[in-house]
């Protein structure tokens, strides 16, 4: 039987993978070595590093250097990786717990500094491994298991987010766009800079049957697609009319130069 | 500070403790450091961020400890001598970081110096937490300098026991060194005993990332060799990969302990004063050494055969060594500036086979001369 030849880059042994049927964070992975192969990315000097959740384990599957298993600490850790070694390739995957829950501060100060790395939220809008409670990325009014009568929190924004902190590549995609998706993973690993792709993806186990009431995954993609508006067409609607949808799009790429420490020796001071 | 671009600065200096740590982590070979302000460990950031550009290192001012701990276990793994320096309140914050170096085998060196709740008084009240902060079945070096010379001489041990062991080491500091000036000697880099991680000798596609020898270390291979190492904080078999199997979580957990403790005589350091023929011995650890041996003196030039033993591990437990004295002495004087903790540890080791008392003080000062010596005059009568 002929293999698969994106399978080169996934770890020998590891599959079957441990994501639900259905689950976008395995689509994630998909798209990102479609996206790593036709760049032709070096897997020797990648670093793949996860949080914890779900999408923390997209990396587990990678033949690369992986770090895996503390929550809410990957860009920290990256900080570390990309200061010592400049010439490693960091790709992050975070959960939207990890990146703007308990990660929330690292994210802001890593897009300040404009660290190196690629970071991609895997954004299910609610954490599904600990089993389905309220994040701050759930749309408002929906029911999660710590939201029993409907979400009452204002969501994150995470691409404005990161943007306003001073990420150089902002994008947003869905597992409902695929192709898109891959286009912005392919350009964010290319780019120089803090770059962050959010996905926007279901989760059939607990969002789904919670929060809109199908545990179907191509039920929970229907349901990105309805609540999805390009930046395009974004611009025309209102901002209640904006309130529950997805704005996908390339927002942001500019260059500016790269953390490189927060003390660089120079001659004689300044 | 002068601009100087030597990494060990030879010769004879009157130094500030916080600056010692500095110069001894540069001599250990440290090029990356990452820290959040607190007092009283400003000094050693403030240093770091002169120092570490000068030789060619990283400096790294983090948002928060968690951001220092994590980016140290990143350019670890990546290949660097890291270390960070904080204070007890945000030693609370780091223990997170801490367990997942444990875990994942990662050496880095962490300077506490430990201050009142809130305040920068002397205190060792933080001596268990160094040692049981962190989550997990996990053993932790702590040593415990005394003076300035020593803060620069533990650090280098600090960064070789760490490198030796794949593990984080602890210096515990205090407000009472960490802020004194004294003589330091730094000798030539030669003359410094300076050890460096184990690395694989095999290929990439023939090397089992967590299989170690009879030390129980695994080799650490730097990011970008090839390697392609899973490091998780979840229980991993040998191959690094996350196993849902109980016989792979104890496999894990017993040999991380063990490289520890199976290699205590290595690892663990005592300083004996006057204890061949002592009767009554004060057990002692960091800035308390320093009383209690003048102390010990005078009870001495007094007639009363009293000794010391200072504690320089102070994590693991020196427990063979405190045993032999329970055995040859009638009493134990346990000196600490806390309302008496580490002397639990002691009494244990003690286990029954001579009186133990208890001479604590937390009041933000260290103990005075007189105050131990009453405490032996006392155990005398």
């Amino acid at each position: 039987m002929k293999e698969n030849p994106l399978r080169k880059y996934l770890r020998k042994g590891s599959l079957p993978h441990f994501f639900c049927s259905g689950c976008g964070a395995a689509q994630v992975l998909n798209y990102f070595v479609r996206a790593a192969d036709e760049i032709e990315l070096d897997f020797d000097r990648l670093v793949a590093i996860g949080g914890v959740g779900c999408a923390a384990r997209i990396p587990i599957y990678l033949h690369a250097e992986v770090l895996h298993g503390v929550h809410g600490r990957t860009l920290p850790w990256a900080t570390g990786i990309k200061l010592h070694n400049p010439k490693l390739k960091v790709v992050i995957f975070a959960g939207d717990g990890d990146a703007v829950a308990i990660g929330g501060n690292h994210l802001i100060q890593a897009a300040r500094r404009n660290l190196d790395v690629t970071m991609i939220v895997v954004n299910n809008l609610n954490f599904g491994m600990t089993g389905g409670q309220a994040a701050p990325t759930t749309p408002q009014g929906l029911k999660s298991t710590t939201t029993p009568y409907g979400n009452r929190e204002k969501p994150f924004d995470i691409c404005k987010l990161a943007m306003t902190a001073g990420a150089t590549f902002v994008s947003r995609w869905s597992t409902a766009s695929g192709i898109q998706a891959i286009k912005a993973i392919k350009r964010a690993l290319q780019h120089q800079g803090f770059s962050l792709v959010e996905m926007v993806c279901q989760c059939p186990t607990n969002f789904g049957r919670r929060a809109i009431s199908s545990g179907d995954p191509i039920k929970g993609l229907e349901w990105i697609r309805e609540h999805s508006v390009t930046e395009k067409k974004a611009k025309n609607l209102t901002e209640q009319e904006l309130s529950r949808r997805f704005v996908l799009g390339n927002f942001i790429e500019k260059s500016e130069p790269i953390f490189e420490g927060s003390s660089i020796y120079q001659q004689g001071g300044e | 500070m002068e601009i100087n671009h030597r990494r060990v600065l030879t010769g004879t200096h009157f130094m500030l403790g916080n600056n010692a740590v500095v110069e001894g982590a540069l001599t250990a070979g440290c090029d990356f450091f990452a820290g959040y302000p607190i007092t009283p460990a400003n000094e050693i950031s403030e240093r770091m961020a002169e120092r570490m550009p000068q030789v060619g290192g990283k400096f790294l001012q983090g948002e928060d400890e968690l951001c220092s701990i994590y980016a140290l276990t990143g350019a670890g793994l990546a290949g660097a001598k890291a270390m960070t320096a904080t204070a007890s309140a945000g030693f609370n914050y780091m223990q997170e970081g801490i367990g997942y170096a444990v875990a994942s085998e990662i050496p880095l060196v962490i300077v506490d110096v430990q201050r009142c709740r809130g305040e920068n008084f002397a205190t060792q009240a933080d001596v268990m937490q160094m040692r049981w902060g962190a989550s997990g079945d996990h053993e932790l070096i702590v040593l415990a300098p005394s003076s300035v010379q020593e803060l620069f001489d533990y650090t280098i041990r600090a960064f070789n026991l760490a490198e030796k062991y794949g593990t984080p080491v602890v210096v515990m500091s205090e407000t009472t060194i960490a802020l004194m000036r004294e003589k330091l000697v730094i000798p030539e880099p030669g003359a410094i005993e300076i050890l460096n991680r184990k690395k694989p000798d095999v290929p990439p596609e023939d090397f089992v990332p967590f299989r170690a020898g009879p030390d129980n270390v695994p080799p650490l291979p730097d990011f970008g060799e090839g390697y392609r190492i899973i490091h998780s904080l979840n229980p991993h078999d040998e191959h690094g990969g996350i196993a849902w199997d109980p016989d792979v979580f104890e496999t894990l957990y017993r040999r991380i302990t063990h490289k520890i403790t199976e290699n205590y005589d290595d690892i663990v350091q005592t300083e004996d004063y006057f204890l061949d023929d002592a009767e009554m011995v004060i057990i002692a650890y960091g800035s308390e050494t320093r009383p209690s041996l003048d102390a010990v003196r005078r009870a001495r030039s007094e007639g009363i055969k009293a000794g010391l033993l200072k504690l320089i591990t102070i994590w693991p437990v020196a427990e063979k060594q405190i045993r032999a004295i329970a055995e040859s002495v009638g009493i134990i004087l346990s000196v600490e500036m806390n309302l008496g903790k580490y002397a639990g540890e002691i009494e244990r080791a003690c286990s029954g086979y001579c009186e133990l008392r208890r001479v604590t003080k937390n009041r933000g000062l260290i103990h005075t001369t007189n105050e131990i010596y009453r405490a032996i005059k006392e155990a005398a009568h």
